[in-house]
């Protein structure tokens, strides 16, 4: 049987056609502002990578430098993925020059020294760049040697993990993490009590290492601790609570203010500072999460927080704009920033426009209008295939970007999907200015 | 999600498929798209017999869709949580079904224009 369609229906099915195929994208065209500043980016990791790209577009003839000397840039998201087998190790890795705009200078070598009153900062090849306006994104430095009995060259073997440290070193974990849902035995999950990048991660490391195993059938085998820095699983209280729950579901014990302070490889113990005194674990799986600081560039440089953080170093600045307090021509952005939150990729997201804005409104002479309210997003994996889609500000309140849609404390495929597909394409876009 | 623009999310679709791929796609999709719209404006009539093989393939377009996506993102079925994820579920399948609709009727217009 056909249905006959008169000339005017046909044309109006083709009409609607034509109408999808037409719906360009119309592209944000702000007019560029004229200026010959000397605007210097220390950092070409998230914050500072996107921020380049963004003040290329907005600025005309200004003269941008940036400052970094690592070649390779990190997808530090994925280090979680790597350390459970889920990504290989190439997953995180890119060249920096990969996103960087041709228009800017980018200076391969370590910033040395700061100097914010004569306004030049100095690298470890001998050069002197002066500035008129310069952001601090340098990133963090992972305390290593801060765990007494512990190096780099332990990870991977014996039972040790280290994500945090980089690509070959998540890839190794994922060997000791993969024994261990084999073989079975005592499994602690540490955390530094400094501020720390992506708090999340800890608490995802041992979700994933704990369905792993139970999806091997090897769960009844493993006896899995999470050591807590202080009396909380997670800096948001809600949030806190939900995974006590978790943990209780899954047969995760918390152990809390057990702060790792050292490692005894060979006898497969460690040792941790908690409020009763030194307290020693046998372990035969243990994932080590250094503390971690301000560079050391930063800390000598007068920049950072003379009453807050003294141990860490972070950068003083003012919550919501990210300037300096003391100089106005400087801001902070990334995990360096000495914000109470906001060590993600996502806190870099709302960071950059911020400082966008605070950088031009100084060079235009006018206030700036953009202010950062400390969110923070953390796709809490809480097993492979399902997360939940954590989002919070400055108060501990929770910021939901789909309230009513997706659910922010419920362990979701949504969420997980979002993760696996749509969070490393948002960061590359985050980087190239264009999200 | 800070700045949700029409071109935010097209530069997020340009790097998970990279740029080539992804316009690649985008233009297979136009251009089955248009096939379909030209067979139908061409044979001025639906043909049932034609439609009724479309429909038999569409289950199976909704079986491959959701495969594609479990496979991709390393998930199962059992990770389905909540309402939202039936939803996506059940959109994911339909996309898919609906898809393969319309290439099957096209390719079938294509290969035998008039019964």
């Amino acid at each position: 049987m056909d249905i006959k369609l008169n000339r005017r229906q046909m044309l109006s099915l083709a009409a609607g056609g034509a109408a999808l195929a037409a719906t360009g994208g119309a592209q944000r065209a702000a007019a560029q502002v004229a200026t010959k500043a000397r605007i210097v980016i220390i950092g070409a990791g998230a914050g500072g990578t996107s921020l380049a790209n963004r003040l290329v577009e907005r600025l005309d003839g200004a003269q941008i430098t940036v400052i970094d000397p690592r070649a390779e840039h990190l997808y530090q998201p994925g280090l979680s993925l790597v350390a459970a087998g889920l990504k290989p190790e190439n997953y995180v890795v890119s060249k920096t020059t990969d996103w960087l705009p041709k228009s800017v200078t980018l200076i391969a070598e370590a910033a040395s020294a700061i100097d914010p009153e004569a306004k030049t900062v100095d690298t470890a090849g001998g050069q002197s760049i002066a500035y008129d306006f310069l952001v601090v994104a340098p990133g963090l430095i992972l305390d290593h040697d801060a765990i007494d009995g512990f190096s780099l060259d332990m990870v991977g073997k014996n039972g040790i993990g280290a994500l945090y440290a980089g690509p070959q070193y998540a890839a190794a974990t994922w060997q000791a993490a993969q024994a261990y849902t084999e073989t079975g035995g005592v499994g602690l999950f540490t955390r530094p009590a400094t501020e720390m990048k992506c708090a999340g991660a800890p608490l995802k490391h041992t979700f994933l290492i704990e369905d792993i195993a139970r999806t091997a059938n090897t769960r009844g085998k493993l006896d899995v601790h999470y050591m807590s820095n202080n009396d909380s699983l997670f800096g948001v209280p809600i949030v806190s609570e939900k995974v006590r729950m978790l943990f209780g579901d899954r047969g995760i014990t918390p152990a809390y203010s057990h702060v790792l302070s050292g490692i005894d490889a060979g006898a497969k113990t460690a040792t941790f500072v908690t409020p009763d005194g030194a307290v020693t674990r046998e372990y035969d799986y243990i994932h080590v999460i250094p503390p971690q600081r301000a560079p050391e560039v930063i800390r000598q440089s007068g920049l950072s927080w003379a009453d807050k953080w003294t141990d860490q170093g972070w950068v003083e600045c003012d919550n919501a704009t990210l300037h300096h307090l003391r100089y106005d021509t400087i801001w902070a952005l990334g995990d360096v920033a000495g914000v109470p939150k906001g060590k993600t990729a996502a806190s870099v997201k709302w960071q950059v426009p911020v400082v966008e804005d605070g950088l031009i409104a100084a060079i235009e002479g006018r206030a700036s209008t953009e202010t950062y309210n400390g969110y923070t997003s953390c796709p809490m994996i809480t097993r492979v295939g399902r997360a939940m889609l954590v989002e919070f500000d400055y108060n501990n309140n929770l910021v939901p970007s789909f309230p009513g849609i997706i659910a922010p404390l419920e362990e979701l495929w949504i969420s997980w999907l979002m993760k696996e597909v749509a969070l490393k394409a948002t960061y590359n876009a985050m980087l190239r200015g264009r999200a | 999600m800070k700045d949700m623009t029409f071109g935010t999310i097209l530069a997020v679709f340009e790097e998970i498929f990279g740029i080539g791929l992804f316009w690649t796609l985008v233009a297979a999709a136009a251009l089955v798209t248009a096939t379909y719209i030209y067979v139908l404006i061409r044979d001025h009539s639906i043909s049932w017999r034609k439609f009724l093989l479309a429909q038999l393939s569409m289950p199976i377009g909704a079986v491959l869709a959701v495969w594609f996506i479990l496979v991709v993102t390393s998930s199962k079925l059992s990770d389905l949580g909540g309402p939202v994820d039936i939803i996506v579920f059940f959109g994911i399948a339909t996309a898919g079904a609906i898809g393969t609709a319309i290439l099957v009727y096209t390719i079938q217009s294509l290969v035998r224009p008039r019964q």
